[in-house]
């Protein structure tokens, strides 16, 4: 079905004076912060050019880094499963884990097992499963999608989790204190971790040279989810691969920046193979239509990304709707270049979703040319006949009368006499006039600059 | 030098007074301005859309009204975006580069062609705050982008520090989208108008009387919801303040 993010947006702000307001503030405040970071660093706009360069420079090179990058990992004695598509990945897991009896597991954050709605598979096949970074538990107790590439709850307040962890784990319902909030889901979570039968992970880098990959957090779940449990699954996609170990300095130093604002993430945890006998760790490696995605020729530029989510702190629009109204693993501006890539019927309306003001554009770490790419999205919308019918109807009427300066005169006149002999009720009717709804109309000139013009300068 | 005076079409039907500015402000400095008669649209409104074939008419029209001008002036940054960074729905022949290329905006055809030092024939003597719309910022670059780390500018404040009497007023967002965003205002309604609203509060955090800005487009929809709100905020194109009106 597709997705009405213009209307899911409007609820969210219409939900109340305070979730659109503080996500707004929240966002903005990261893209301050991550403002600041970047002036601090005298060589930042080389960073962000050289991480431009190196991953075109991996995408377009990415049958031999992938190949490099198995035989490094195997020799490591990591096992590396090839997956083409989503359903491929969920399976080869689930029989990962039959294989291993493994019903209990924990997660850290992966957006590439959202895409594959990978919890959903294995829940229904009698797998337990607990996210254990802090914003997935929120979601996963709300049934929600992540509406953040890195914060994945940060639509909601305070108040909301407070309510939510006194419904789901027992907390007390007037505790409000995010830090007492933040230790009781650590209580809750930390015999999980000893309890599991295999931790999943995901990846930010994957090293071609090495057959290494790292996983930033903020909370050190990754590192606990790989480093109790025998079994370690980390799902990675295939653009994660970057040729040398020398490139992470200059991605890790990005990556956090980009994101939050801070430094470097808390943790930063380099994983080269299985940690002791006994244990084993697997990669599963995923295409999912990002090999598809890399033979168009307008839109094989989103596989540059390194999911910071600078795009959706900086996006005013985004700030507004929050991610929910997206109704996709990604959201934001990255977001509607990527995901009308796997459904573009479900998700035709994303690509009109955005004042076009480029600003997403401007603050990627890798120079991802994101609004030019959501005006082709709106392009092939128009070309597969997704957009708006009514927008559709009123450009043929547009693009004739623009075509045409006869036409376009009379068109001027018939508007300031309708717009003026137009009762208000009409005018400002809320069906009929989505911009009288909250705003007055302009008035047309009786005078066009071009009358005046005849008149005083046309001899 | 002789200039093409590109009046978009909105500007042409609800703000004659900014057209009137640009010309009378253009001639005062001593350029040949002629208005070609047959003009309406860029195209811009159809190519936002992703609707090309629609979009072709008003561009080969553009072409055929702005042919053999040594510059083509519009007091419009998002018209003058589109047509020098977009405007491919017709063949690229070298008369359609070329034109693009001498297409430019009034406060950078000011600022990087004329070289306009200054006004000595206007003065407003106002609290100002500036709305550089986001074509006229990322597009054409007539201010520094703050998601970039290079040296800091803002053409349009350069000329309003020319204007006597002027104060300029800086936003706590200076280039936060204001949600017009052409088709999009009313396709994407409430999101378009928080942001329009979160704009005007910024402008009322400052106390100024005027909003001066180089796109009349975004004025547009700021004014409507200004109005809606009884905000006594006013609205002016930097022409009519360099030109001393008309208001």
């Amino acid at each position: 079905m597709k997705i009405n993010v213009e209307k899911n947006a409007a609820a969210f702000i219409h939900m109340d004076d305070v979730h659109q307001p503080t996500h707004d503030k929240n966002l903005w405040n990261a893209r301050m912060k991550r403002d600041r970071m970047a002036a601090s660093i005298p060589e930042w706009e080389q960073m962000r050019d050289l991480a431009s360069q190196i991953k075109e420079h991996a995408l377009t090179h990415l049958d031999q880094y992938v190949e490099q990058f198995v035989t490094a990992a195997t020799k490591r004695g990591t096992i590396v499963h090839f997956a083409k598509t989503a359903e491929d990945h969920n399976r080869i897991i689930y029989e990962i884990l039959k294989s291993h009896n493994a019903t209990k597991i924990v997660k850290s954050k992966s957006m590439l097992q959202e895409e594959c709605e990978m919890a959903p598979y294995l829940e229904s096949r009698g797998i337990e499963l607990i996210e254990t970074d802090l914003g997935e538990r929120i979601q996963q107790l709300s049934g929600e999608m992540p509406s953040h590439i890195v914060m994945p709850a940060i639509h909601k307040t305070t108040d909301d989790v407070a309510e939510l962890f006194a419904r789901t784990i027992g907390t007390d319902p007037n505790n409000k204190d995010p830090k007492e909030l933040t230790e009781a889901m650590r209580n809750n979570a930390r015999p999980k971790f000893l309890e599991a039968h295999a931790g999943l992970t995901g990846a930010n880098f994957a090293v071609a040279e090495t057959g290494a990959f790292v996983v930033c957090t903020n909370e050190g779940n990754a590192d606990l989810t790989a480093a109790i449990p025998p079994l370690h699954i980390a799902s990675i996609g295939i653009e994660k691969i970057l040729p040398k170990t020398e490139d992470l300095g200059l991605f890790i130093r990005l990556l956090s920046r980009s994101a939050l604002g801070t430094p470097a993430t808390q943790y930063t945890s380099h994983f080269m193979g299985p940690r002791e006998n006994g244990t084993e760790l697997h990669i599963v490696l995923t295409d999912n239509g990002r090999s598809e995605r890399l033979g168009k020729a307008e839109f094989w530029y989103s596989l540059k990304c390194i999911r910071c989510g600078a795009c959706m702190n900086t996006c005013p629009v985004y700030r507004r709707s929050s991610g929910i109204a997206y109704g996709a693993t990604y959201s934001g501006p990255i977001g509607i270049i990527i995901d009308p890539t796997f459904d573009d019927k479900k998700y035709s309306e994303l690509p009109f979703h955005s004042s076009l003001c480029g600003s997403c554009t401007e603050v990627c770490p890798v120079h991802i040319n994101i609004a030019e790419q959501i005006t082709l999205w709106r392009q092939h919308m128009v070309r597969i006949k997704a957009s708006k019918p009514s927008l559709h109807y009123a450009f043929n009427v547009a693009g004739k009368l623009f075509g045409s300066p006869k036409w376009f005169r009379r068109a001027e006149k018939l508007g300031y006499y309708g717009l003026k002999l137009a009762p208000d009720w009409l005018v400002y009717n809320k069906t009929l006039n989505a911009w009288g709804k909250n705003r007055q109309m302009p008035a047309i000139q009786k005078e066009t600059f071009r009358d005046w013009y005849i008149k005083n300068r046309v001899k | 030098m002789r200039v093409g005076l590109f009046i978009p079409c909105y500007i042409d039907a609800i703000y004659p007074k900014v057209g009137i500015a640009t010309l009378e402000l253009l001639e005062k400095l001593g350029v040949e301005v002629i208005v070609p008669l047959d003009q309406t649209c860029c195209g811009q409104p159809m190519g936002n859309e992703g609707d090309q074939k629609n979009a072709a008419a008003a561009e080969a029209l553009f072409c055929k009204n702005f042919e053999g001008f040594d510059y083509i002036v519009g007091p419009a940054g998002s018209c003058v975006k589109h047509v020098r960074q977009h405007f491919d729905a017709i063949p690229q022949t070298t008369q359609v580069q070329q034109i693009r290329r001498n297409t430019f905006e009034l406060v950078e055809f000011l600022t990087d062609i004329l070289q306009v030092s200054e006004f000595p024939w206007t003065s407003f003597n106002h609290n100002v705050a500036i709305h550089n719309s986001c074509s006229a910022i990322r597009g054409l670059h007539i201010q520094s982008r703050s998601e970039w780390q290079e040296p800091r500018f803002n053409k349009t404040e350069e000329l309003l520090h020319r204007v006597s009497g002027v104060t300029v007023k800086h936003l706590d967002r200076p280039d936060e989208c204001c949600g017009f965003g052409g088709t999009f205002c009313v396709t994407d309604e409430a999101v378009s108008v928080k942001m329009g609203q979160d704009k005007v509060a910024d402008y009322e955090r400052q106390e100024v009387a005027y909003v001066v800005s180089p796109d009349m487009s975004c004025l547009m929809h700021q004014q409507g919801i200004a109005e809606r709100d009884k905000s006594p905020l006013k609205f002016v194109h930097i022409a009519q303040v360099l030109n001393n009106g008309p208001y």
